[in-house]
């Protein structure tokens, strides 16, 4: 540094990129810190739970440790039928999503509630809680907040999933992981655009949507439909089953990849799928040597095609 | 050999082996991320051409092919001029021949095991921040700071006076690169999440360009133009204006990549007008440039590095005019998110930074060998095969966004656009070949020039001689 410019020059340096660095990262961080959840972010935690991305619970990707959402229309102690509700499951381990960890990451009111008439901060990753999105009222203003029923009704995890049963349980959580590990998001936005183009994809999300949620994956480059709200779109298993196996059965101008691999080895009735067999009948098919296509396999109740399916029909 | 001087005593190894190994790997990398993106390109031409391998998948591939180019082909190239161009510049030699070494070794399995674990499905799910926050930090600590140490060692211990533009870019960029994968990470470290992790993602992704391959780029026009052609730098102060305006103008519109999420509207708007400034840069960069060549613009068709570096230079003025505007609101609206953005990128990086650093590359090579090109015939043929190659890809991406661009607005059914964009998929693809074959050819051009191209004699510099093919 021979120069009395270069030290000046230095700290000319360090002061603008500091400037720049509190006006792009501090100065928005009160901003965004202070957005309130909407309940559809709670629901969105809650059905994703800690991180969809890698992390050290799920180095591979398998969507293991998620918690799971189920449709509940009896009361799992006493068997009462009651108005169905949505309660999201988290088995013993399972890692809890950030507004139950640190309640403040729910916002003003959402967070007080929570905790105070949730009971949120009784829940133990240990030993898996049960939780539910309600509304309450706080300082006369109404807010999205989480219950743990565990606490307040005493509903154990194990208690909830056996009286909801397999059919009407989902592993979006799980699936989201997926979502994340195949990269649909290069291709899909979860992101209809604030300007024009959300007549057919739905309303864009509001700002209090995403508080716990990580990662976001709105993604930049859409060279397929926006899925935020598929699931309204299109509802059928049956439709999604055929067009991940091959989206060319559905759709034969889709360029869409072939997903047929998150079928596992085997099917629903564990008989091996024999994918060299399949891919050849349906060749066959596209060249018009046979009338139909081949059959597409079901899936096994634990396969990762299942998961991937409640996850986009989760997206309402 | 490697073993010999990763174990050696530095005085015993010879000026420019760090940057030669830096070179010769930013080749081998360019050809590996270019034989993806073609690859890539393959699989939305053709969905149905490859199948049955779940790791050959479009998106479990994707994300690598960029990561390839970034952080080996780009950066590396960059690691190698700064080895080279860093002591040139001081009139010294590099702080450690050594450390460079062992950065280049470090570097080169970093990225390779970084690459297989994307590739396998381990990623954290922010673009350009893919990686899994463990490579992070050993690409950070193991490559990076050791990189960085050795480029401002060489500044400090410099025997010239004062410190010429292309070196305070290449000392605060290396800095600045450093302070951006570490907050833009943040949020895998400590979990941050929701707007903050979104936010941050485009933070970090727009700051790796801006303060990082945009300002290494230009420092090393700022070099190869004036020491080929033996012009001086037409103004130091309109370097200085452009530095300046890099490091206040370029690193704050982040938000502009996120103009249609829901952020802070004040953001958006703030991160657009700083976005329309980077044009002050921009302009001051090219415009130097371009008055330096006075006189000597024959060089543009007879010397090959000086036509690298010009084009590259040249193809910055459609980058910054497109990148100026379209993030404001009103350009925006209509372009986001579609293929016409996949075409701006790859003009940035395959155009304007990529045939800057090629020019480094081939003349540092040259210098450092001290070897004349093995082959003037070959040097031309990669050059048009990449920029052929390019403007096929840019061109065909550019109309398929507009298609695309046209398909959100009025809300066609996607899979029209899907078939509209069909034959530009195809072009894509044909042009990302052509460039992955221009860079095979350079490697072997490479290659041989170590082997058999003419010794340069002492005291003579290595644009002064004749090419003999
Ligand atoms: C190469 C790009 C690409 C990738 C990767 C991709 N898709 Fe698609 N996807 C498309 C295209 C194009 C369409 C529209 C044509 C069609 O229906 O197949 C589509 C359609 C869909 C649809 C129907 C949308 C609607 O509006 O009805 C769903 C659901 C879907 N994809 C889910 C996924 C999921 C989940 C993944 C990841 C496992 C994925 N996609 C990966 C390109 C892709």
């Amino acid at each position: 540094m021979a120069f009395r410019e270069y030290r000046i020059g230095a700290v000319m340096f360090g002061a603008a990129l500091s400037l720049s660095m509190f006006i792009t990262l501090v100065v928005p961080s009160f901003n965004i810190f202070s957005v309130g959840s909407t309940a559809l972010a709670l629901e969105k935690q809650l059905t994703y739970g800690f991180n969809s991305g890698w992390n050290p619970d799920d180095m591979f990707l398998t969507g293991a440790n998620k918690p799971l959402k189920v449709l509940l229309k009896q009361d799992p102690q006493t068997d009462a039928v009651m108005e169905p509700v949505h309660a999201y499951v988290f088995p013993a381990n399972a890692r809890f999503p950030s507004g139950i960890l640190h309640p403040k990451v729910l916002g003003a009111g959402s967070d007080v509630l929570s905790v105070e008439q949730g009971k949120i901060n009784e829940a133990s990753e240990a030993q898996g809680a049960v939780f539910l999105v309600r509304s309450g009222e706080h300082n006369g203003k109404a807010y999205p907040y989480i219950e743990n029923v565990s606490a307040t009704r005493g509903w154990s995890p194990d208690a909830v999933l056996k009286v909801a049963g397999d059919a009407n349980t989902s592993h979006a959580g799980a699936g989201k992981t997926i979502f994340v590990r195949e990269g649909c998001w290069w291709c899909h936005t979860l992101l209809p655009e604030q300007t024009q183009d959300f007549q057919y994809f739905g309303a864009p999300p509001y700002l209090g949507d995403f508080n716990g949620e990580s990662p976001t994956t709105f993604g930049s480059d859409r060279k397929a439909p926006d899925l935020l709200h598929v699931g309204s779109r299109n509802s059928s298993k049956e439709w999604m089953m055929m067009h991940f196996f091959n989206p060319r059965l559905v759709q034969p101008h889709s360029i869409m990849p072939r997903f047929d691999y998150l079928w596992g080895k085997t099917d629903a009735n564990g008989d091996q799928i024999d994918y060299a067999a399949w891919r050849k009948e349906f060749v066959e098919y596209r060249n018009g040597e046979r009338v139909t296509p081949p059959e597409v396999p079901n899936y096994r109740s634990d396969s990762e095609i299942r998961y991937l399916i409640d996850f986009v029909l989760n997206l309402k | 050999m490697l073993m010999k001087y990763l174990m050696g005593k530095n005085e015993d190894i010879p000026p420019g082996t760090a940057s030669i190994f830096f070179s010769f790997s930013a080749i081998v990398w360019f050809i590996i991320g270019t034989g993806l993106g073609s690859f890539n390109a393959a699989k939305l031409a053709f969905p149905d051409w490859v199948t049955g391998f779940e790791f050959f998948a479009f998106g479990k591939m994707r994300q690598v092919h960029v990561m390839a180019v970034i952080f080996g082909w780009i950066s590396m190239a960059f690691a190698a001029a700064m080895m080279y161009i860093t002591p040139a510049l001081g009139n010294t030699k590099l702080w450690s021949e050594k450390l460079g070494v062992w950065s280049c070794m470090n570097w080169n399995i970093g990225l390779a095991v970084g690459l297989f674990t994307l590739w396998m499905g381990m990623t954290s799910g922010r673009e350009y921040s893919d990686f899994i926050y463990p490579i992070d930090l050993i690409l950070l600590f193991g490559v990076l700071i050791p990189v960085a140490l050795n480029v401002w060692m060489t500044i400090a211990k410099r025997r010239t006076q004062g410190i010429y533009t292309t070196n305070w870019f290449f000392a605060a960029s290396i800095f600045m690169l450093l302070i951006v994968l570490l907050v833009g990470n943040l949020p895998e470290y400590f979990h941050l999440t929701g707007l903050t992790e979104a936010y941050l993602t485009w933070w970090n992704a727009h700051n790796i360009l801006g303060l990082w391959i945009t300002p290494v780029a230009a420092a090393i026009a700022y070099y190869t133009i004036p020491k080929i052609t033996g012009n001086p730098l037409y103004s130091h102060r309109i370097g200085h204006l452009h530095f300046w305006s890099i490091v206040i103008f370029y690193s704050t519109p982040a938000a502009h990549h996120l103009m249609s999420a829901p952020l802070p509207e004040w953001l958006k708007s703030f991160a657009s007008v700083e976005g329309v400034l980077i044009l002050v840069p921009a302009i001051a960069f090219v415009s130097n440039i371009l008055l330096t060549l006075q006189g000597k613009w024959n060089m543009f068709v007879e010397n090959i590095e000086i036509r690298f570096t010009v084009t590259g230079v040249l193809l910055a003025i459609p980058l910054n005019m497109q990148g100026g505007f379209q993030q404001t609101r009103s350009i925006n609206w209509y372009i986001h998110g579609t293929g016409w953005i996949v075409a701006h990128a790859h003009l940035a990086l395959l155009g304007f930074s990529t045939f800057i650093e090629v020019a480094a590359v081939y003349y540092g090579l040259q210098v450092l060998m001290k070897r004349k090109l093995y082959s003037l015939a070959l040097a031309n043929f990669h050059f048009w095969m990449l920029l052929i190659g390019f403007s096929i890809y840019w061109i065909a991406m550019t109309i398929a966004g507009l298609i695309q661009g046209a398909g959100k607005i009025y809300e066609v059914p996607y899979i029209d656009i899907v078939v509209a964009e069909h034959p530009y998929m195809i072009a894509r693809w044909f042009g990302g070949t052509l460039v992955f074959l221009g860079n095979c050819v350079w490697l072997y051009n490479m290659y041989m020039t170590a082997r058999e191209g003419t010794p340069v004699p002492a005291g003579r510099m290595v644009h002064e001689l004749a090419y003999e093919r």
